[in-house]
């Protein structure tokens, strides 16, 4: 066993507050529960001899006395936070999370269309356990956070299409955090019938400087030719750590796009998988990363083409200042008998001091012959022709650099489908370069 | 306005100009010409102020003011306009971003205020119509996709629109079509004033042909080694480089027109 000393505090945590969990009176959770506990009883935490966890260790996670689960945050307080942190309050469906509690009062959601379902994980394992039950009985591709959310998942939240339903509005999931010295373990539930259509924002924020981990795990299920969009952003607060598992599962026809926007954190990690269980899939996983000072941002990322006729394409981009490392492990696997396989994966990043760090790895396995897959990976630093460019035509040298930065941002910021979250994102990147209101009109 | 005295530069330990004098004054029209290797580009990228060059030795003074020591933004504030040899493609940076900023900057530092959105718009559409140039192309990146030839449009529609009082063009006539080259003569030509200065690196006549100089240098081994009036232009095109050249060893005489780029 790894990190003995923290395992036994997580199950000390869990024999305190497991029996007043949601849906603790469900033996079939419960036996989940028990066996995802159980499993990491035997596992411990990753250390980085994991070949997962070679680049990212979670020591810094372990040192802090977090306690699992928190209690029913100032609602009110938060208010103010939310109204800020909320993209067009006036648009979408908002569900919002304080402390990885559901806030009724702070969310609003707008008439939906008949059948569908969008509220509190919590309150539809009270309500509705047997349609569950089957989703989240069948996570796929058990890691150690991920057996550590299913024993502690507290609340999180529960979307469920019926065929054919499409939801106009943008579903947002605000989840803030404003409690140091906590463990937070959140489970979102995405199930999309046949032909069914969403896009759904996750939106973590945290309170400035608070100290916590947020365990978040998403599941999303996808029936034939169902389309969902996910869009992450992630700002958690600077000293928090984010650890987040994205799962989607892939039925004929269906399309998945995965965007992961990772601005927060000391350190975030992200397993961003879909698995294309029958012919036909489609999937796009993009993502941005920028980080400065200390910070450590990991995604991994997994395509697993297990039928035949599926497309993918990946597109990350990274921007590293000061110490920063980044991670990027991008897996794609092509099965035997998935035929007509198409894969395209690449990942850029930019690093802008000499401390800055990043590994970057493709990974393909591919075991059929009719498939086209490619790959690329750079790495570079601002590039000096450009930036005499600019200077040469009157432009300070910081803003030089920093538009060619935000240049390099806005590749990926320009293939956010949201309107609103790809404004928000503008604002932020401009927020960070000196004379911002001169890049305005930088795009 | 600008007088350059003795000046050595090195790239990587390797010397490439070697004690360069040039004196160019408001009103005038420069032409420097010279085989490959002569110097004449890094002597066009030292004065705007590329810093992968090490100045060893002489001095510029440009204004008065010793313009070695201004960085390369400062300079362009100042009026030095450099158009390119290969102009720079910046993707996610839109030309008419860049152009705003770069006029606004300049207008800054002269305490005038920034042109409101109309105002710069009016201007832009006007120098772009000069420049035969699609108001399409604002909205693309920097250089980006863009033709050889649009390339070198947009650095003289970048001259035409910051007015720079001494312009360095870096073989600006270079992948031209005659077509292009008379638009781009154009450019050049209307910004010609008593006020301003242009110095045209060219391994061509023809340019000379369309903006003509008032005076024209040779340069060779990293100075200037023969200046004259535009006719000296035509006897290059005539005879070469070989004949002025200090150790005429493997400088055979030539004819024709492409005996000037040996």
């Amino acid at each position: 066993m790894k990190n003995p000393e923290a395992v036994e505090r997580m199950l000390a945590d869990h024999a305190l507050i497991g029996a007043s969990l949601p849906g603790a009176g469900l033996p079939w959770l419960a036996r989940e529960r028990e066996e995802a506990l159980a499993r990491f009883a035997t596992s411990g935490f990753p250390t980085t001899h994991d070949e997962d966890w070679k680049y990212t260790s979670v020591a810094p996670i372990l040192r802090q006395a977090l306690v699992a689960g928190a209690s029913v945050g100032d609602a009110d307080a938060a208010a103010g936070l939310i109204a800020a942190l909320q993209l067009e309050p006036q648009a979408g469906h908002w569900l919002v999370f304080v402390d990885g509690h559901h806030a009724p009062q702070l969310s609003s959601l707008k008439p939906l269309p008949a059948g569908v379902v969008l509220g509190s994980l919590a309150r539809a394992l009270e309500q509705e356990p047997t349609q569950l039950a089957p989703h989240l009985s069948a996570l796929t591709g058990q890691t150690v956070f991920g057996d550590l959310n299913t024993a502690f998942m507290a609340d999180g939240a529960y979307l469920y299409l019926p065929d054919g339903a499409e939801v106009e509005e943008s579903v947002h999931l605000l989840f803030l955090t404003t409690q140091s010295g906590v463990a937070l373990h959140s489970r979102n539930l995405l199930i999309a019938g046949a032909g069914a259509r969403a896009t759904v924002i996750e939106h973590h924020a945290g309170v400035a400087g608070a100290v916590y981990l947020h365990n978040v795990l998403t599941q999303i299920a996808l029936a034939e030719n169902a389309a969902i969009g996910h869009y992450k952003l992630q700002q958690e607060s600077a000293q928090a750590f984010h650890v987040a598992g994205i799962h989607a599962s892939q039925q004929q026809g269906s399309r998945f796009e995965s965007h992961s926007i990772s601005l927060g954190a000391r350190l975030a990690r992200n397993d961003i998988a879909t698995v294309f269980q029958a012919e036909g899939c489609d999937a796009t996983l993009n993502g941005l990363y920028l980080a400065a000072d200390g910070q450590h941002v990991d995604h991994h990322t997994l395509v697993d083409h297990a039928a035949p006729a599926g497309s993918s394409r990946e597109y990350y981009r990274g921007v590293l200042d000061g110490a920063a490392r980044a991670v990027f492990n991008g897996k794609v696997i092509v099965r035997p008998g998935a035929q007509k396989t198409n894969a395209q994966q690449s990942n850029h990043n930019l690093l802008l001091s000499c401390d800055a760090e990043i590994d970057t790895k493709p990974q393909l396995e591919i075991y059929a012959d009719d498939v086209q897959c490619t790959h690329g990976a750079t790495v570079g630093q601002i590039d000096e022709q450009q930036r005499f460019y600019l200077r040469s035509r009157g432009i300070d040298d910081a803003v030089a650099q920093a538009l060619l930065v935000h240049a390099f941002a806005h590749d990926v910021v320009e293939r956010i489908g949201v309107p609103s979250l790809r404004q928000r994102l503008e604002q932020i990147l401009l927020a960070r370069l000196p004379q911002a209101g001169h890049l305005g009109e930088a795009a | 306005m600008l007088e350059i005295k003795n000046l050595q530069v090195r790239v990587e330990q390797k010397p490439i100009l070697q004690g360069l004098d040039l004196t160019v004054n408001a009103g005038e029209v420069h032409a420097i010409m010279g085989p490959n290797g002569s110097g004449k580009s890094t002597l066009a990228q030292v004065l705007a102020g590329r810093d992968n060059f090490e100045v060893t030795g002489g001095s510029v003074s440009y204004l008065g003011q010793d313009l070695l020591a201004l960085a390369p933004e400062v300079r362009a504030r100042e009026g030095i306009f450099l158009g390119f040899q290969y102009p720079v493609e910046i993707p996610g940076v839109s030309n008419v971003y860049l152009l705003k900023a770069a006029l606004n900057n300049i207008r800054k530092h002269h305490g005038l205020p920034e042109l409101d959105a109309f105002e710069f718009m009016n201007l832009i559409k006007q120098k772009m119509k000069l420049m035969e140039m699609n108001q399409e192309l604002l909205y693309r990146s920097v250089n980006q996709g863009f033709s050889g030839g649009e390339k070198k449009r947009n650095e003289v529609l970048q001259m035409a629109v910051l007015e720079p009082k001494l312009a360095l063009l870096d073989e600006t006539d270079s992948g031209l079509d005659i077509d292009a080259l008379q638009i781009v003569a154009r450019g050049i030509n209307a910004l010609r004033s008593p006020e301003r200065a242009i110095v045209m690196v060219t391994h061509y006549q023809r340019l000379l042909d369309y903006v003509v100089p008032d005076f024209v240098h040779v340069l060779s081994k990293g100075r200037i080694i023969k200046s004259g009036g535009k006719e000296l232009a035509l006897e290059l095109e005539q005879r070469g480089y070989g004949w002025l050249e200090p150790n005429p060893v493997a400088a055979p005489a030539r004819a024709g027109a492409n005996g000037a780029a040996a």
